[in-house]
Formats: C-alpha cells, structure tokens, sequence
C-alpha cells in the first residue's frame, strides 16, 4: 500500500463519504506499482503465443506453416474462452487437495478486489495467459499432421482437465503447494505438462508419413530465430511477472530470465562445435528456449551466479534427448519433450539444489544443506508427469473413437494449410481465378473436372457439398 | 540418345530421385513449376476473396539418357511417382539431336555417360 492511497482512505474516512467506504477500503489493498507491472508482464506473456507461432511455423515445412502457426493461435481463444468459464476456477478455487471448486466458474466473484497486491481480474488474466501457452506448446508435437478440428477439442480438454488441476496442485493450494515443492514460474505446471502431454500425443497419432524416409527441414530459419528472441522478451513477463508484485524478487527473477538462456546457448553452440563443428542458428534458437524453460520454475529462488550454471547444465541433457529422439520412431515433430519436458525437468530439479534461502527466505536447497527440498522437487516432477502423460493418453483414446486423430495421408501430401485452412502462407496469387459471389463455394465447380476426378477428395468438396 | 522430361508431384520428388539413382540415373535437372493437368482445382479463402486455384505446384525433371537407359528411367519415374490420383503428372520423351559435355567436350553417348 502506497502513501499517497493511505492518505487518500484516511482521509475519506475521516469525511465519512458514506458510499465510498466499501470501494475505498478495497482500492486500499491494492498496489498501483504493482498493478502497473503486472498489467505489462500479462501483456508480454501473451505475446509469447504468437512468438511461439513463429518459432513453430519457421521449423515445419512451408506446405503446413500457416496450420502450424494457426495451432498456437488458435490456443488464445480455446483458452482464452475456457479460462473465465471455468478452468481459473478449477485452478485456484478452495476445492481440495487435488482439485479446485466452480465457485468461481464464470469468474464468479472474481473482480477488482484485490488479490495480494493487485486486483483480483489481473492475477486471473494474468494466469490465464500461462493456460494459453501451455496448450499452444504441446502442438509442437503432433504438426504436419494432425486434424485441426480434433486438435481444438483436445486443447479445450485438456485446458480443463489437465491444466487446471496441474494448476491447483501447484499453485492454488493443492497437495504439491502444501509439499512446499518450488516452483516459481510453471517449470512443472506449463512444461513439464505440456512436454509430457506431447510425448503421449506424438505417440498416439503415430509418425508423420514421410517421418524418417524425407529430410523434413525447417521451411524458414530467420522465423524460428525471430520466435525465440520474441520468447525471451515475454519471458521476462512470465518470470518477473510471476513475483506478482513489483518488487525485489520480480528483479531477481528477471534478472535470472536475462542470464540462464545466455548459459544455454554457450554450452549448447560448444557442444554443436564438438558434435559437427559447426554452430548451427536452430540450436541457438533452441537452446535459448530451453535456458529460459530450465530458468522458469527457479527464477525466483536462485542467485544470479547459478542462474548462469543452471542454464549451462540444463543444455547438456536436452541436447542428448534431441539426438537420441530424432532416431527413433518417437516423432515429436518439434521436439517439445527434449526442449520443455526435460528442459522442465532439469530445471525443476535444480531448484531443489540452488535455491537459497539468503537470496528471497523461503527456502534452501541440497546445495545450501537441504536434501529434502530435492526429493520434494522430484516427486512433484514425476506426479504432473504422470498425471498429464495418462490424462492425455485417456483423452486422445476417447477422441479416436468418435473422430480420426490424423489428416488423410494423402492430404498430408498436398500440405494441411490448403486442407485444413483453404489458404496458402506463400502464395504468387498466379494462375488464381477471383470467384464472384454466384460462383462462390456452395456452387459446384468446374463441372468437367469434377466428373473427371469424381474419386478425388481434394478440399474442394468440402466447400461444394 | 533421348530427352526424357516428367512432371510430377513437389511431395513424390523424393521417391522418384530415390529410385532414379537406384537405376544409375545420375545426370538430372530439377525445376519448380506451376502447371493444370485436369486436377480438380483447390479454392482458397482470404478475407472476403474466394479464388480457384487453377495452377498447381509441380516439379519438372530433365534427364538426358542414352538408349539403354530410357526404359529404365521411364518405369522409375511411373513406380515411384504414382499416387492413383489424378494430376500424378506427365512424362515426355523426345528424340535428341545432339549432347555435349561441357568440361570436356565429350559428344553423345559419351556425354550422358556417368563418370566413373
């Protein structure tokens, strides 16, 4: 509580302005430092989806990029309408030890009281950004290949299901919170979640069809390197933002977010030298990613120094998990379990051995003396682990039954822009004839080439009925 | 000596090099290009604008072959660039007049020999 808005209350008060006490004494609680900061770190982790869409639609092939970006797009809506319907209240309402209640379904009760410091509608907003990434991340693994429409009921599911209860545990006073696991930013809730979710589903769609026969090379690198700078810049909004205040641990945890990634990729380009010789620009982007996924959930809770050995130890077993999974049958398309699940992992665990009392007093960890506090990172690690592995393997089961998880192979050949989404992402526009509304889709077509290819089933039928 | 020139699909053009080479067909060119054969054209929406998309993407291949190699290059490109769907392609075989080798001047059979 600020100065000037103690004198602003008091002094109300003292007029006795009978209708204004109630909002008074709320506005009173909040901080507008605070406020300011976490109106902006919202903002920037937001930004992240679209910066993830980047990173993603630069490492597919060109035929699938606008699919592939659409997928996290699409996450900003899936969750951005799930989120106040009821995934925020299964997340951070009373409920128990494993589960919220709906007593704040349709943000019931959720308005601009404060919340700690800040009202109570930002930290919700603010939370509900971290749901729009999470789903957006698992795409990674089923690109060039799923069907959109069963990709938007699986997302919308699993936002509920999955996330929400993830959540509760961790951050909404569920059991993993009372285990006094740390975890400061979502390195076991938004990664080690979502890289269990995509190993499942990258499992149970099966490989793409020209998986381990074609090179499939990233269509546009400049992009892939433009999302993982536009990551970074978000992040310091999903660390620093996650100090909920405005304070010296929102510093610390930024500070950390800036210094990690740096480790990383040091380790990562030595590693790309040894391996190849060469520093490859996807490695930088990658190991960028997983400095920053390694960071998260210890971003508050370690020194400066050991942000820097986090983020260069964290390197080490993602770049062996990228190797090893690129030869086997195993095709997470872009490598979400190597980057976030194990990034997640390495990151979790290390808090439990950095963390340090001294640098915000909450607690020590195995290198400060408290074994304990490794042990407790682990378990919360294979929890939400195999929580999310079985509730996605469940989920996508259920979908199979009543709709097919894949495109058709053959449209995998013609690309899933043009199947799923009637657009091309480069397109010269030569040889594209303008229909006028008598002619547009809902009339059929060029009648002789349809009796021609009457076996077809280009995506023309579908908008010709 | 023959000019054998195929259109075919951008996805299939990994299988059909695949078994090119696997018939010692070595001396290729590639290009993309944008052609109609009959496919049923796609519709793409941007905004308000629907279009029918009456090119498709494909890719041409030149190859320049001695006689014993025609049939084999023929039947590589029709295995390995069929799907059963229409717009698979097309493959053309033209008599040649003449071929050189650049860099050493080689003429004919000689020219479209690969180097050992």
């Amino acid at each position: 509580m600020t100065y000037r808005s103690m004198c602003l209350t008091l002094l109300f008060m003292i007029i006795g302005c009978s209708s204004g006490v109630a909002e008074q004494v709320g506005e009173a609680g909040i901080s507008p430092a605070n406020t300011v900061w976490m109106l902006v770190a919202t903002a920037l982790v937001l930004l992240m989806t679209p910066a993830l869409a980047l990173f993603y639609g630069g490492l597919v092939r060109s035929k699938n990029a606008l699919n592939t970006m659409m997928m996290s797009f699409i996450a900003l809506s899936v969750a951005g309408v799930l989120w106040p319907l009821i995934g925020y209240s299964v997340a951070f309402g009373k409920g128990n030890a494993f589960v919220g209640d709906l007593s704040m379904a349709f943000l019931n009760g959720v308005g601009l009281e404060p919340k700690g410091a800040i009202p109570h509608l930002l930290f919700f907003a603010f939370q509900g950004t971290f749901a729009i990434i999470t789903l957006a991340l698992i795409s990674g693994a089923v690109v060039e290949r799923m069907r959109f429409a069963t990709y938007l009921i699986f997302i919308a599911i699993w936002s509920v299901v999955v996330y929400a209860p993830v959540t509760h545990w961790v951050w909404g006073g569920g059991w993993i919170a009372e285990m006094g696991a740390l975890d400061f930013a979502g390195g076991a809730v938004v990664h080690i979640n979502a890289g269990a979710a995509a190993v499942v589903a990258a499992l149970m769609l099966g490989t793409r069809r020209d998986y381990g026969r074609q090179a499939l090379l990233p269509h546009n690198v400049p992009f892939v390197l433009l999302g993982a700078g536009i990551l970074w810049f978000g992040w310091f909004g999903f660390n620093g933002g996650s100090a909920l205040a405005a304070d010296s641990v929102a510093v610390l945890a930024f500070v950390n977010t800036m210094l990690a990634p740096a480790g990383t990729v040091l380790v990562w380009t030595l590693l790309d030298m040894v391996r190849i010789g060469k520093t490859t620009a996807v490695g930088v982007a990658t190991a960028i990613v997983v400095g920053l996924v390694a960071i998260t959930p210890a971003a508050g809770f370690i020194s400066p120094g050991f942000a820097i050995v986090l983020g260069a130890l964290a390197a080490a077993p993602s770049y062996s998990a990228l190797l090893w999974r690129a030869r086997t049958r195993l095709d997470d398309s872009l490598d979400v379990f190597a980057a976030h699940g194990v990034g997640g992992i390495t990151g979790a665990l290390l808090t439990g051995v950095f963390a340090e009392e001294a640098v915000n007093g909450i607690a020590d960890g195995l290198f400060f003396g408290n074994v304990e506090q490794f042990f407790v990172q682990a378990i919360s690690v294979i929890a939400v682990f195999m929580y999310s592995a079985l509730l996605t393997f469940l989920i996508l089961k259920g979908l199979s039954l009543a709709m097919p998880l894949r495109v058709a192979s053959k449209d995998e050949g013609i690309g899933l822009d043009i199947v799923n989404h009637g657009e091309e992402a480069y397109t010269s526009g030569e040889g594209a004839l303008l229909l006028l509304d008598d002619e547009a889709p809902g009339v059929i077509i060029n009648q002789t080439n349809r009796e021609i290819d009457s076996g077809s089933k280009l995506p023309v039928d579908t908008t010709t009925g | 000596m023959r000019l054998i020139k195929a259109i075919i699909r951008p996805d299939r053009l990994n299988d059909v090099l695949k078994a090119l080479y696997g018939k010692e067909v070595r001396g290729l060119t590639v290009s993309r290009v944008q052609g109609h054969g009959g496919e049923m054209e796609t519709v793409e929406t941007y905004r308000g604008t629907t279009v029918k998309m009456e090119l498709t993407e494909k890719v041409m291949l030149d190859i320049g072959v001695s006689e014993p190699f025609v049939e084999p290059t023929v039947e590589a490109i029709l295995e390995a660039g069929r799907t059963g769907d229409v717009g698979d392609g097309k493959i053309f075989v033209f008599p040649v007049e003449r071929i050189y080798r650049i860099r050493t001047g080689e003429e004919d059979k000689a020219a479209v020999t690969p180097v050992k």
